[in-house]
Parts: structure tokens; sequence; C-alpha cells
């Protein structure tokens, strides 16, 4: 018999029960609650008087709606009383049930795939849900995490089960050194440019290689966290010395004689060498450049050395018709040179890249630099308060404001505007989030997915501009 | 939840690939605590000129007369033909939430985006994946002829068109059983509880970590 996937792995040792048609029960060992997607599963609980399964297995923190400036006031300094009712929602929801919170007003606050982690709450070998599609972002640590629905959000507080059906298996390899310039955000548009943005559909994508082995842990979670976008709810790594490194010693870590086991138990976590995948995907690492997406989806992405696509070359008609109704939305000319694209405002953050070696990497380029005259907004924005008080305790924050950056409280903030962070109509936005969609930053916003050495050199530059000849030619950045 | 057993409805083709769910339900309504009156805000940024905020009187917003939804030969529309990875990006329930509130019962398309395909049926809407061909088919017949209805039976698996023609459509056993009788998915994993009882002590046991 064939060895077992990583995925079949972590799937085998939560399944609960199987039914005939093959639908499944699998056991949740931990959901992150967010203010946006819980408060109808906490009044579905309230209205059919069920308790919920596990408090303990919750982690709740506000993270869409909370302002990232003036946050002395607390909740009550949310201005939009409607933003400010959902996150007293989900305080009163989280006292009411008994849910572990970190509040707005705690420094563990932050986005929630960020604080997880960080706290340690994400684990090697778990199952881990939220109400949010860029779970897959835990996936990094070896655990078996995806987005759900509010209904499952309420199913699982009440089950600590899911039903579920077995995905697929499919594997990325990205192999090969990892080209000077090049970031795990690269790696991760580059994949999506390749396989599309429906490409793993149905399936659970594995990352594996040497250039994803030779990423930092931080750097996995990037790419976990846009597996979504290439359609796959899941996305994995296996653990290996590095995985344990950084959860070692973590607040919410096993201590004493569990980590012991816990570590021996985490050896397993990997794809046994005859493990067959139902799909396998290559890419070599030298052939990828810094990537920059010049349409409305994360696969309409290019590297920077490129130009904007002309729809005349698409021989498929509703691939040509979206390329068109993207370029007319994103108001670019086919053929501009991808460098050449001016833009107005830039935003460092988001579940994608807002962890400390984001901001130190876009530090290293902002360094002594100038954001340019033509930039009306440049902000960067911590993941979570504890990335916040590191970043300012190795002077980031000094370089970036001494740079003409805005350095602001941890949040989603301008990943999706729904707090008052958010593009014009017309803006064009150098961003490191993850979602170029049509009016994600704002209605009639015109987003470009970059990593955050990119999104500070575009920054400093005034358009989008090949980090890799910006460092050699206005001196070395680091 | 409500069951869905057989629906007759006027068709409406959504003639975009990859229409996202922030699309389907922007994310300013997502503020709401509510789980209902997402319907008029369903496709707002396409479907209004102005911009949107909760709580806003829709009545006095001016709609974009070119918007599929809004033109008088689709009123009432209750069946959604879409293209390929419909509802994919968030996976905000409050998008079948917005479907369903407007009176969709149904979308067809080549593929859907999986968190999406997954709440539809946590909310009585039926997803149907048709292949691209006949998907294409819809959409011309039903460009082309007004009032144009299509029939669905989740019983026979089955969609079928004003001329009779029929196509057949692939579900999940256990997703059809459920939106057929409109099961509450929480009230059929309860009736699991000591297979989940055994299975965490197992689990407490063996990964005493995960338990705090
Ligand atoms: S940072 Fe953006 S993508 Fe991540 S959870 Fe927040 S809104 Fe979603």
């Amino acid at each position: 018999m064939a060895g077992k996937t990583l995925y079949d792995k972590l799937w085998d040792a939560h399944l609960v029960h199987e039914s005939d048609d093959g639908s499944c029960l699998i056991y949740i060992d931990r959901q992150l609650v967010h203010e946006v997607t819980s408060p109808q599963a906490f009044e579905g609980l309230r209205l059919t008087g069920r308790k919920v399964w596990r408090t303990d297995a919750n982690l709740a923190t506000p993270d869409h709606n909370v302002p990232t400036t003036n946050r002395a006031a607390g909740v009550a300094g949310i201005i939009d009383p409607i933003s400010r009712l959902q996150v007293e929602t989900l305080d009163q929801n989280c006292a009411d049930f008994d849910i572990p919170e970190f509040t707005m007003d705690d420094i563990r606050q932050g986005i929630v795939h960020v604080v997880s982690p960080e706290q340690g709450a994400t684990l090697p070998g778990m199952t881990l849900v939220c109400g949010d599609s860029h779970t897959s972002t835990h996936g990094a640590l070896g655990a078996l995490a995806h987005g759900v629905g509010t209904s499952e959000v309420e199913h699982v507080l009440a089950t600590q089960c899911l039903i579920q059906k077995k995905s697929k298996n499919m594997r990325v390899s990205v192999d090969g050194q990892i080209p000077f310039g090049v970031t795990a955000k690269d790696i991760v548009l580059a994949i999506i440019g390749k396989i599309g943005t429906a490409g793993g559909t149905g399936y659970a994508i594995e990352f594996a290689g040497s250039a994803i082995r030779d990423l930092s842990v931080e750097g996995r979670m990037t790419v976990c966290n846009m597996t979504i976008e290439a359609g796959a709810r899941a996305g994995m790594v296996a653990v290996d010395d590095k995985t344990i490194e950084y959860v070692k010693g973590r607040p919410f870590s096993p201590k004493g004689d569990d980590w012991g086991n816990a570590v021996a138990a985490w050896a397993d976590l990997h794809s046994d060498d005859d493990a067959v995948f139902d799909c396998e995907v290559t890419l070599d690492a030298a052939d990828i450049e810094p990537q920059v997406t010049w349409g409305t989806s994360p696969e309409m992405v290019m590297p920077i050395s490129g130009s904007v696509p002309n729809p005349e070359c698409e021989l498929d008609s509703v691939k040509r018709t979206g390329m068109e109704r993207a370029l007319e939305y994103i108001g670019l000319d086919a053929d501009t040179p991808m460098n050449e694209i001016m833009i107005d405002k830039v935003f460092i953050g988001s579940c994608t890249n807002s962890r400390i070696e984001d901001l130190r990497a876009a530090a290293a380029v902002a360094k002594g630099r100038k954001v340019a005259s033509s930039v009306v907004l440049a902000m960067v924005v911590p993941g979570s308060g504890l990335v916040k008080q590191q970043a300012e305790a190795e002077g980031l924050d000094k370089i970036f404001t001494d740079a003409g950056f805005e350095w602001r409280e941890p949040g989603c903030s301008m990943c999706l505007a729904m707090n008052a962070d958010r593009l014009e109509p017309g803006e064009r936005c150098a961003s490191t989030s993850n979602r170029n969609f049509e009016g994600r930053q704002g209605q009639g916003g015109r987003t470009h997915l970059v990593s955050p050495q990119m999104a500070a050199a575009a920054a400093v530059a005034g358009h989008f501009v090949d980090v890799r000849d910006f460092v050699n030619t206005i001196g070395e950045a680091s | 939840m409500r069951a869905f057993t057989q629906h007759k409805g006027v068709c409406v083709p959504l003639d975009r690939p990859n229409v996202d769910t922030d699309a389907i339900i922007p994310k300013q309504f997502l503020k709401s605590i509510k789980r209902s009156g997402f319907g008029v805000n369903l496709f707002d940024a396409w479907r209004y000129l102005d911009h949107g905020e909760p709580g806003q009187d829709v009545s006095t917003r001016q709609l974009n007369p070119d918007f599929v939804l809004n033109q008088s030969r689709y009123a009432g529309a209750s069946v959604l033909l879409a293209r390929d990875n419909f509802g994919c990006g968030s996976s905000r329930e409050h998008a079948p939430w917005a479907l369903e509130d407007y009176g969709f019962r149904s979308v067809i398309a080549p593929s859907f985006a999986d968190i999406f395909y997954n709440n539809c049926f946590k909310n009585g809407l039926l997803p149907i994946i048709l292949d691209a061909e006949s998907v294409d088919q819809l959409f011309s017949e039903s460009a082309d002829s007004e009032g144009y209805a299509l029939e669905i039976d989740l019983g026979s698996q089955s969609v079928t068109t004003p001329s009779g023609e029929k196509f057949d459509f692939a579900i999940d056993n256990f997703r059809k059983h459920c939106l057929l009788y409109g099961l509450d998915d929480i009230g059929l994993t309860l009736q699991h509880v000591d297979a989940i009882k055994i299975f965490e002590a197992k689990h407490r046991a063996t990964s005493p970590w995960l338990f705090s």
C-alpha cells in the first residue's frame, strides 16, 4: 500500500466517524474567532439553547473592524457605530460563552492569523478552523487548517467537529536556490500565476521542495496564507527543525514532559516517501522574479520585468473578456511595462505580510530613503500588538516614520478596508495583502499585490520598480 | 433550514468568471450582526451607481441600468446562471445569505469555490455544477428568450429547460439528503455525541498538550 501524505495523516488522526456516503466527522483542535463571522453563530447557539463544547479550544480577537489610529479610548473610540457594535458583540459573546479573548486594548490583539501562531495557539498536528478563508496560513506549521462559514463556526462551537469530505492531494514543489530579491510572497504569486485561482479547487495542497524548506516559518505562513487564492482551502508544509524551533517556548506551546512527547509525535508530520499525490506541480525557484499583479484576480500576475499583457493575444474568449474588464477597472493599457505603473498609496500589512520579518524586510529598503512626494499615503500596519512592540524595540518604526511612512496600530486595516483605512475611487495601491479584487481596498480602488520589499521600493520610487535594481543603483538597502 | 425539493424559476445570466464573495456582498455590509436583510445589497457595487452603506434606504439609490439584475426581463429571477469559480475569495456566509434573501434558490455554474459551495448547502441554496458547454448553452438560450425559466428537481438531480431538454447534475448524497429534508447539521452531528466523546478521550490521552 502506498504511504500517506501529510494531509492523509492529519485527516486520519482526527477522523471521528465516517458515514456510508463518505461524509466524515472531523475533530477540531482549535477554532479562532473574530468579530465579523461569529455574531450569527453565537446567536444560533442562543436560539437553540446549545452550549460551547470546549471553551478552551477557542481563541478570539477582534481584527477586521478595529481602527489603526487613536486606540487609547478602546472599543468606545471606534467612530463607526456599526463597527463598534460588532466588536462589542464579540466581547459580549466571549464573556457570555466563556471564550478566551484578546480584546482591543490587549497587547496580544491583532490579526487572528498572526496572533495564533505567535501565541503557540497553532501547533503542528492540529486541526484548526476559523470563519475566515486565510486560515490556510496555519498549515505552515504542519497543521490542517482551513476557513469555514458562519454555520460551521456554530457547528464547531457546539460539537467540536466539522462535517467534511476528504479533499484530494496536491503537491506543489519549488526546488532550487531562491534568487536575491525574491520572497515567499513572490513564490506564492508565481504559483498562483501558474495554476490559476481555481487550480487548487478540491485539493489540499502540500508545499514542498528545497525552496520551501529554505523559507523561514514566517515565510511559509505567507505561502500557505495565499493557498485559498489558488482555490484550495488548506495548504501545508511538513514539520522540520525550523517548525519546532518556532513553536518552542510560546505561551500556549506544550511545556515540561508534554514538550518532549509533542516533539516526538510531530516527527511523523511529513508525507511518506512513497506517498502518491493526485496532482503534482513543480516550479524552479531560479525562474521566479519579484512579482506584481496587474489585474483584479491574484492569477493576473507578472514578473516586474514584464509588461501588462494584451488581451488580443488571449485565444479563450471568456478569459479575454475577463482580461479586458480587469484592465478597464484597473485603469491600465495593455503592454505597459510593469515598472512604469505609478502608485498613489502603499499598504504594508495584512495576515500575508505583517509579521516581524516582513517589517524588517520593508524597513531595510526604506532605511535612509524618503517616500516619493507623489505618494499620498504609505502606511505600515503590524499584524499584532506584539509584532508592533518588537518592531519598535528594533527601531523599525523610526526608520519608517523618518522615511515618511505612517506607523499604525495592529489590525486588518486596508487589506479589506472595513475600518477607516481605504482607497478612494481610482487610487492605485502597492499592497502586501492577498486580494486584488475589485473594490477590495475601497470602492473603485486599484490594488497591486507585491512583497513587502517591493512595496517599500515602490513607495520610494513612486512607481513599481525592480527591488533588485533599486538596491544596486540607489545604494545598498541593508 | 429551508428544504429544497423542486423549483421552477426565471434564470438570470451573470456573465463573468471569478465572481468573488466581496462582489456578491461588499464588506461594509458584513458589519451587521444579523443573518437577514442582505438581499437589497446583493452585488451592491455593480447594481447601484452610487456607493452603498449599511442601513441606507436603497429606494433612494441610483440603479445601474446596465447591470443584468436590474433589467426588467429578469425581474423576479430565482436561478442564477454563473461562470467558472463562482464565489471565490472570502469565506463570508453573508454571500449565500444575500443570494437567498434576494430570492435566489439555485446557482448554476461550471465550477464553484469550495467554501462558498459548502456554505450554500447550509442555507437552502442549491449550487449546481454543469459542464462548461451546457452552461454556455443555457447562457445563450436565456439571452435569446425572455422569461426563460428552468425547472430544477433535486430528487432526480436534473435541470430542465423550457424546451424540455434535461441536464443531469451530480451531488453528494449527504448534502442532497440534508437539503431535501431541510436538516440541521448540528442536530445530525449531535447524534454522534458518544463517538465524539470517545474520540476526544483518546485524543486527550495521546496529545494532552492540545487540551488545557
Ligand atoms: S488581514 Fe485581510 S485577509 Fe487577513 S484576515 Fe484580515 S481581512 Fe482577511
